[in-house]
């Protein structure tokens, strides 16, 4: 099955799999045991640690491993907050940070005495630092999120330009790194990133994993208590197999990175895909930044005017293609994207855009096959009246 | 020859589970589809009240997953909001008293979703509505006490030809019995009542919460004033609770003139009518409803009355019924469907209504 939904949850890869699959099938080991059983899946767990911050330029003893990377982002965001005092606990975030930043952020701005200040977007996505600069305040800036690349349309940010106005105004910077920590890639002492959040199953890893990595020295309050694990940031029984997988899928992609050829590949197919939607529509809108070289490589965020991305969905999983759609509700409703609508899209082209992603294991197969799924769903859909 | 593809709509409940199923079994290539028609926030909606809650969208996707079937959401609250919620305070507010359900159908849930599914390649809709088509006609539902036809009047041959009800010739008992058999999990799911986006039930309040308060006078058709409101919209023909007056004889609702604020009331006699005209009139066979007799319901549940259809000029304009016997409390907005026996022959909007002539209170 052609899949192009990479951004939404990427492939298992074989390498987390093999690392996994020992310690699934090991009698009953938990890390933080003194004996044989848990030494074996501590030292598998530490193994995951180094792999993990080599990916992101980063010591292994930053790493704090969490359910994935929604917690990764709500224990940046809230455990900042709450290390500072009151007064000095304002927000600024980019207007299209995931809603795992986004709604930490309005969450402490309603319960923890907290300020929030979204900063804007160009029509490309790309944050506009003069404007990020201008919320700032000084003393008072607790935390600025910038994420590494966005996850609906693939603009990289000016992380490390960011990160030097949030320390000159004395805050901290989070960089979600959830979608580019594979490609292009991040590197927390280069981009001086304080805070970073990484998933598993975005770099072929097991669901159910990620980390914050925290550079040293940075003030975080725990969001969960207990038995102190995580240097006290992130209490509870680390699970050794998906820590063990995520690991080993972060290795994997950055041996990716450092293959020569392999960027330029991921990018061959995406030219290809646009290249093909083009020649069937030629009033394709490419949302995301017009340098393909900036953003995410594997990722076409592509707007067909006239047609309902939910129809093309589902034209295109009768074909047997997957992609998505803006992002999807609680009910799993396709609700038009707040990504676009801060690039400045009205809510009818949202809801006209599709997002294809692609990623280590795509094919020219799999371009082609949803090329000419593509091609089947527009010759059924007539092109409507974008306002109805 | 291809097996038809379906497309049906799944709201959660279990007369929509059990049309799935039975399209299933019926050998068609079936898709659901639920529609999302609320934005109300997850942590506000409340289980078991009103339909379109995320229980609702998760039931109808896990149906969904027994039965076999491809499942989507799709969001269509704007288009609801637009030509449903809105519509319904507009028409209250008029001094009108709508159906939402007829809207709805005519709007976003059978008609629009139709046009939408055939857009999609497929061949038909299916929905769990109690009623039945045959031979490109509508009838009522064999369960009587559950039927919907009156809710489905407006649709013409172009939806029928591509409409599929599974459940018209079983009662609600055997639907339920199918659920079981089946193991859906909506099987002994309550029914919804009152109108969607109004689950507590308080239209008043609901309205007047969107409206604001207009207060006016109640008085009689005299013009006597007998008290105040807080909002004609509160009040709807034939209404005789909470008037907040003191009379020897119980007075009823007759007119909501919204315009003056006023409502007017009267006694029990002077709610019959002998005749309503009817907009935005159609016939199910799409050829105009011509001059006869037939039945008429004026109400989702309530009497039938028999009357001769008057149509007032070509197809499209006006039709005015001259009831047999007089009926009480009819107000404008509602629908009238008219039937021959079980064929539904198509219906309109009551635009107005003529009092039987003599008033007997007076």
């Amino acid at each position: 099955m052609p899949y192009l939904d990479y951004a939404a949850s990427a492939p298992l890869r074989a390498e987390a799999l093999a690392a996994m699959l020992p310690l699934l099938q090991r009698p009953a080991a938990n890390p933080s045991s003194q004996h044989g059983p848990g030494r074996a899946a501590r030292a598998a767990v530490e193994t995951a640690r180094e792999q993990v911050a080599a990916l992101v330029g980063a010591a292994p003893g930053e790493v704090v491993f969490t359910s994935g990377g929604t917690e990764a982002d709500n224990l940046a965001v809230k455990g900042a907050v709450l290390a500072r005092p009151e007064g000095a606990r304002q927000l600024v975030c980019t207007a299209v940070e995931h809603h795992a930043v986004l709604d930490a952020a309005a969450w402490a701005e309603a319960d923890a005495g907290a300020r929030v200040a979204l900063a804007p977007v160009d029509p490309a996505g790309r944050v506009d630092l003069e404007r990020l600069a201008g919320l700032l305040e000084p003393g008072r800036t607790a935390l600025v999120a910038v994420m590494a690349a966005n996850n609906e349309v693939g603009t990289g940010q000016p992380v490390a330009a960011a990160a030097g106005l949030a320390h000159a105004a004395g805050a901290v910077l989070l960089c979600d790194a959830v979608q580019a920590a594979g490609l292009p890639g991040v590197d927390m002492g280069r981009d001086g990133i304080d805070l970073l959040a990484l998933a598993a199953h975005k770099l072929g890893g097991p669901t159910g994993v990620g980390a914050l990595v925290v550079r040293a020295g940075a003030d975080l309050r725990p969001l969960l208590h207990g038995g102190g694990q995580e240097r006290g940031l992130r209490s509870g029984t680390l699970p050794a197999a998906a820590i063990a997988g995520f690991g080993a899928a972060a290795a994997a992609a950055l041996a990716e990175r450092q293959a020569p050829g392999f960027a330029a590949t991921l990018a061959g197919h995406r030219a290809r895909l646009l290249a093909g939607l083009r020649a069937l529509e030629p009033h394709l809108v490419v949302n995301g930044d017009p340098d393909a070289a900036a953003a995410l490589p594997g990722l076409l965020s592509v707007r067909f005017p006239g047609r309902r991305a939910e129809d093309l969905l589902l034209l295109l999983d009768r074909e047997g293609v997957a992609c998505s759609a803006g992002s999807a509700c609680a009910s799993g409703a396709v609700t038009p994207s707040h990504v676009l609508l801060a690039m400045g899209r009205g809510p009818a082209e949202a809801r006209e855009t599709v997002r294809f992603s692609l990623g280590h294991a795509s094919t020219e197969a799999d371009v082609d096959a949803a090329v000419a799924a593509v091609r089947g769903a527009l010759e059924v859909l007539a092109p409507q009246e974008a306002a109805r | 020859m291809n097996r038809p593809q379906v497309l049906v709509a799944m709201s959660g409940g279990v007369d929509s589970s059990v049309a799935a199923a039975l399209a299933v079994e019926a050998g068609w290539d079936v898709t659901g589809v639920h529609l999302k028609l609320a934005d109300t926030p997850a942590h506000l909606q409340v289980q078991g009240k009103g339909c379109c809650t995320l229980v609702d969208a998760d039931d109808a996707r896990r149906v969904a997953g027994t039965l076999g079937i491809p499942f989507y959401v799709w969001d269509m609250a704007e288009e609801f909001r637009r030509a449903v919620v809105d519509d319904f305070a507009e028409e209250y507010a008029g001094g009108r008293t709508p159906n939402p359900c007829a809207r709805c159908n005519e709007r976003v849930k059978v008609v629009g979703l139709l046009a939408r599914a055939r857009t999609l390649g497929f061949d038909a809709l299916a929905t769990g509505h109690y009623a039945r088509v045959e031979d490109g006609r509508l009838y009522r539902a064999a369960d009587r006490a559950k039927d919907q036809s009156y809710v489905l009047y407006m649709l013409g041959p172009a939806e029928l030809d591509h409409l599929r009800l599974p459940l018209g010739r079983m009662t609600k008992p055997e639907v339920r019995a199918t659920a079981a058999r089946l193991g859906l999990r909506t099987a002994a799911k309550p029914e919804s009542f009152d109108v969607c986006f109004v689950p507590d039930g308080d239209t008043a309040g609901w309205l007047e919460r969107r409206l604001g308060r207009r207060p006016g006078q109640v008085v009689d058709a005299s013009g006597r004033v007998l008290g105040g409101h807080q909002g004609a919209y509160r009040y709807t023909v034939g209404q005789r609770r909470g008037l907040g007056i003191a009379t020897a004889t119980p007075r009823y609702v007759l007119r909501v003139e919204p315009a003056a604020a006023r409502v007017v009331v009267g006694e029990r006699a002077e709610l019959a009518i002998r005749g309503v005209e009817l907009e935005r009139a159609s016939a199910t066979d799409g050829r105009g409803l011509r001059p006869g007799h037939a039945r008429v319901r004026l109400r989702a549940h309530g009497q039938e009355a028999g009357c001769q259809v008057v149509p007032l000029g070509p197809e499209g304009s006006g039709v005015r019924l001259d009831l047999d016997e007089p009926v009480a409390a009819v107000a404008p907005g509602q629908a009238a469907v008219l039937y021959d026996g079980d064929l539904v022959l198509g219906g309109g909007t009551v635009a107005a209504t003529v009092p039987a002539a003599s008033s007997p209170g007076r």
